[in-house]
């Protein structure tokens, strides 16, 4: 018997639904887990995604051909039972249940098991077969409790604020850029986004989601109004004109890979705050065991250590290929050069 | 131990040179004098002996972590730093504890000849009680490689400002051979008559390379030109009837080179010059590779010193008749070295001679002769400039001449580290030989970011084969590699190794058929 699904050169598919989940190619139906450009891509006719993803999905993609259902709610398509459940990565991040004839499938997506404000709780849902990423499966990532992380970003921000200086955060601008603004003090002063970040602020905010004033950083903003700011851009952001030419700017960058020595002096960064959108080792160790999987697919990441670790552990471990070519860091750090 | 992680972690959440110092200086005025010797003394890479093995290291991190062996390996490869996989895989220490940086050093200095079980101990004792920051610096003082953005000259300001004395004082306190298990902070730095030390170097003056055109260095008669000899550069001393000889690397290298130590030739007086160590035979300079034989030995044999003797090219004279004459201009040190050539008459020391031109257009159709002269370019020197310290710019500039280059096919990739471990970032290229192409050379570096993520998707729908991290590729691709020279090589399969080789371009325009051939290389060995 085929497999619930498959994956093929176009992506994860669901052959007795001809349905594609997250797929790198255009096609004719696609059930996407969150919006991020590794798992959203364009040219597909259709797309299906959960409430809280739609309008970002609509603007990211430029497209109108999106629908949407609840968290929870379940959709048939030629018997096959589809649903959405909060992977606790960004706004609107979702797992993909599949079932069909009692045999249940999970996609993870992206996820992250700490709860924050704005991505929904992360759940592990029981099932046969789990399809986990695992960009931070190795044991070197435990992330702290995101209220240390917070708390020590706001301490640099005020200690920027008292010398005079300009405090910029690097965040991708979908997900990790909320989640900053959400932590941040706006106490301490005024909050700056980019226009990337600020175009997606608005969107969630129209969706009803609560994201704290900003402002949007305007070229010509007078350098002065921005002394002892906070400015929220995209990682590709940091080397324009518009930030090489100021001369009281603090960097930082907020990402999980700041937890490696290498990572922050790559970047180049005054600071590197650890604060991901990602499971961690724990995490993901943690989750694969309440799924009480028979099946673990892994993807997104570390694969082939990752999954040698699991089939050690005794799990029925195997990698799925995917066109993946980095994480959201990477990938936005060539985009958004200007403001 | 915790003063001091604050003070790493200051260094390492500022990329700016003045917070930096400023941190340094708020660690001296804190610390007391034991841990400010250490400190100075890690900074500038002089670490105690290693008394525990990494091997066990890795064993007991990966133990106490509860992870097998073979990912704690991976995750090292990964992560690319020893000390700071250990700190990142180790549970969050539920004591915690704090010793001055130098009790930490002398304990771990005193499990030298302890049996395993003790080492263990104590090390995971250590782990347990320390936070992941200082973790990373505990498993620094084993392992050593404190590789921070610290220079010798941010250490040299900040201990200028903190103890209120010039810095190119503390520069030249800082050279040689010292360990703080055998002198005192105030010995150091502080005491009067530091003479005591008579083999301490000075700090070498370092060049950077020309980034003008040649006619902004006017007016041409204030400047001497003399070629940039291809060998180890040094400073040699000779202090009361004793001869000390130092790499730039700040390396006591006096024994591994016997036939300069009668370069004082019944010389009455003492003196410091600096030069290049050439290997030398028959009155010309041979090939880097030769010398190389001698640099790795720390003893020499006779056949060694027969078939590649070596002599000191001398630059310049730093200290005459026992005076610090680095103040000196150019123009008059070089007289005096002339002088002291002459008197000295030993035929291992040689002149390194001033080429002579009146127009910079001279030099330019005279460089054309570097490697045939065996030389990597000229070094230009104002003739009025003081022996400075330390790299700086405006007086002596490097003038290197154009690298070699070839065009090769890259054929098998390796992932990099960390964050770029899904990219592919170090690559083996070859030529051909026949209808076959054969590795030789590997190189990074030199490409965008674009690039890189480019040339990984290329690799990723291109394997052949894997071998852990290395994937052997379709042979389509050809790179323009640039390198500084070639020598004869048994050790691999082509026969040649080149050193420095790097990517230089992507040349998208050439199909691998018609990238170079190894004849081709070749016929750049003489
Ligand atoms: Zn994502
Ligand atoms: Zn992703």
């Amino acid at each position: 018997m085929a497999k619930l699904l498959e994956h093929n050169d176009k992506g994860i598919y669901c052959e007795v639904a001809d349905v594609y989940i997250d797929p790198w190619k255009a096609v004719k139906k696609a059930f996407i887990t969150h919006a991020h450009a590794d798992h959203a891509r364009p040219g597909s006719s259709e797309y299906v995604c959960v409430d809280a993803s739609k309008n970002i999905i609509k603007h990211r993609l430029s497209t109108q051909n999106v629908s949407s259902i609840p968290f929870g709610e379940t959709l048939s398509v030629n018997g096959v039972k589809f649903s959405f459940h909060p992977a606790g990565h960004i706004i609107g991040s979702a797992q993909i249940r599949v079932e069909y004839k009692g045999e249940v499938w999970v996609v993870s997506g992206d996820y992250k098991t700490e709860k924050d404000h704005l991505s929904g709780e992360f759940a592990p849902l029981k099932c046969n077969t789990f399809i986990t990423e695992c960009t931070f499966g190795l044991p070197v990532f435990n992330w702290r409790p995101q209220a240390e992380i917070f708390s020590d970003i706001n301490e640099w921000w005020a200690k920027n604020y008292a010398d005079k200086k300009i405090s910029f955060v690097s965040a991708y601008s979908l997900g990790k850029a909320q989640r900053v603004i959400s932590g941040l003090d706006a106490s301490i002063g005024k909050i700056y986004c980019h226009a990337a970040v600020e175009n997606i602020n608005e969107i969630v905010r129209d969706s009803g989601f609560n994201i704290q004033k900003t402002f949007r950083l305007d070229p010509d903003v007078p350098r002065k109004e921005l002394e002892g700011a906070m400015i929220v851009a995209p990682p590709g952001f940091m080397n324009s004109n518009f930030i090489s030419k100021l001369k009281n700017v603090d960097l930082a960058s907020a990402s999980g890979w700041m937890n490696l020595r290498g990572a922050r002096r790559r970047r180049s960064v005054d600071r590197g705050f650890v604060l991901s959108d990602h499971a961690d080792w724990t995490g993901l160790l943690d989750t694969i065991n309440a799924t009480e999987a028979e099946k673990i697919l892994v993807t997104h990441g570390y694969v082939n250590v990752f999954s040698k670790y699991l089939q050690e552990q005794g799990y029925d471990a195997s990698i799925l290929e995917t066109e993946y070519e980095g994480d959201e860091v990477e990938l936005e750090s060539t985009a958004d050069e200007s403001v | 131990m915790k003063a001091f992680s604050k003070l790493f972690q200051k260094i390492e959440q500022t990329t700016s040179t003045n917070a930096k110092v400023k941190a340094l200086v708020e660690f001296f005025e804190e610390a007391p004098d034991p841990d400010k010797i250490w400190a100075i003394a890690l900074f500038t890479h002089r670490r105690p002996k290693r008394t525990v093995s990494t091997t066990f290291l890795r064993l007991w991190a990966a133990e106490l972590a509860n992870i097998p062996d073979w990912l704690f390996e991976n995750s090292y490869h990964i992560v690319g730093d020893l000390a700071e996989t250990i700190a990142l895989v180790l549970p969050v220490n539920k004591v915690s504890v704090d010793k001055p940086l130098a009790q930490w050093i002398t304990e771990i200095a005193a499990l030298k000849n302890e049996p395993e079980e003790v080492k263990k101990e104590y090390i995971i004792e250590a782990w347990n009680a320390l936070d992941k920051n200082q973790r990373f610096l505990f498993n620094k003082l084993i392992t050593g490689g404190f590789r921070v953005g610290i220079s010798q000259r941010l250490i040299t300001k900040a201990l200028s400002k903190y103890l209120e004395v010039d810095d190119s004082k503390i520069a030249h306190r800082l050279m040689g051979d010292w360990s703080p298990f055998d002198i005192s902070f105030q010995d150091l730095m502080v005491s009067e008559d530091f003479k005591d030390n008579i083999s301490r170097p000075y700090p070498f003056y370092l060049a950077y390379s020309v980034e003008k055109e040649l006619e902004d260095l006017h007016p041409v008669e204030e400047w001497s030109a003399e070629w940039k000899w291809d060998g180890i550069r040094g400073q040699f001393i000779y202090r009361e009837n004793e001869v000390f000889i130092w790499s730039r690397g700040e390396e006591l290298v006096t024994d591994r080179f016997p036939e300069l130590h009668t370069i004082p030739n019944g010389l009455e007086y003492d003196f410091v010059i600096d030069g290049e160590i050439l290997a030398f035979y028959e009155g010309q300079p041979m090939n880097f590779q030769h010398l190389q034989k001698r640099i790795g030995r720390k003893s020499v044999g006779k056949k060694l010193i027969k078939d590649v003797p070596v002599v000191f090219m001398v630059y310049d004279l730093i200290e005459y008749k026992g005076e610090d004459i680095r103040q000196l201009p150019l123009k008059e040190r070089r007289s005096l070295l002339n002088q002291l050539v002459k008197e000295s008459n030993s035929e291992n020391l040689i002149l390194s001679e001033q080429v002579e031109f009146t127009e910079w257009s001279e030099l330019r159709a005279l460089i054309e002769e570097a490697r045939a002269r065996k030389t990597e370019g000229f070094m230009l020197k104002n003739l009025h400039s003081p022996y400075r310290d330390g790299r700086k710019k405006g007086d002596w500039w490097k003038w290197k001449v154009d690298p070699f280059t070839i065009d090769a096919v890259m054929i098998y990739a390796q992932r990099g580290h960390g964050r770029r471990a899904n990219l592919f970032t170090d690559f083996t290229f070859a030529l051909w030989d026949g209808d076959r192409l054969v590795t030789f050379a590997k190189a990074y570096s030199g490409l965008t970011d674009v690039e890189f993520q480019e040339l990984s998707r290329f690799v990723r729908k291109n394997t052949i084969e894997r071998f852990g991290p290395v994937h052997s590729v379709k042979a389509d691709l050809v790179f323009e590699l640039a390198f500084e020279g070639i020598q004869e090589s048994k050790r691999h399969k082509s026969g040649i190794a080149l050193r420095f080789p790097r990517i230089l371009r992507w040349r998208k325009d050439k199909k691998a058929s018609e990238a170079n051939t190894l004849a081709d290389i070749k016929t750049l060995l003489d």
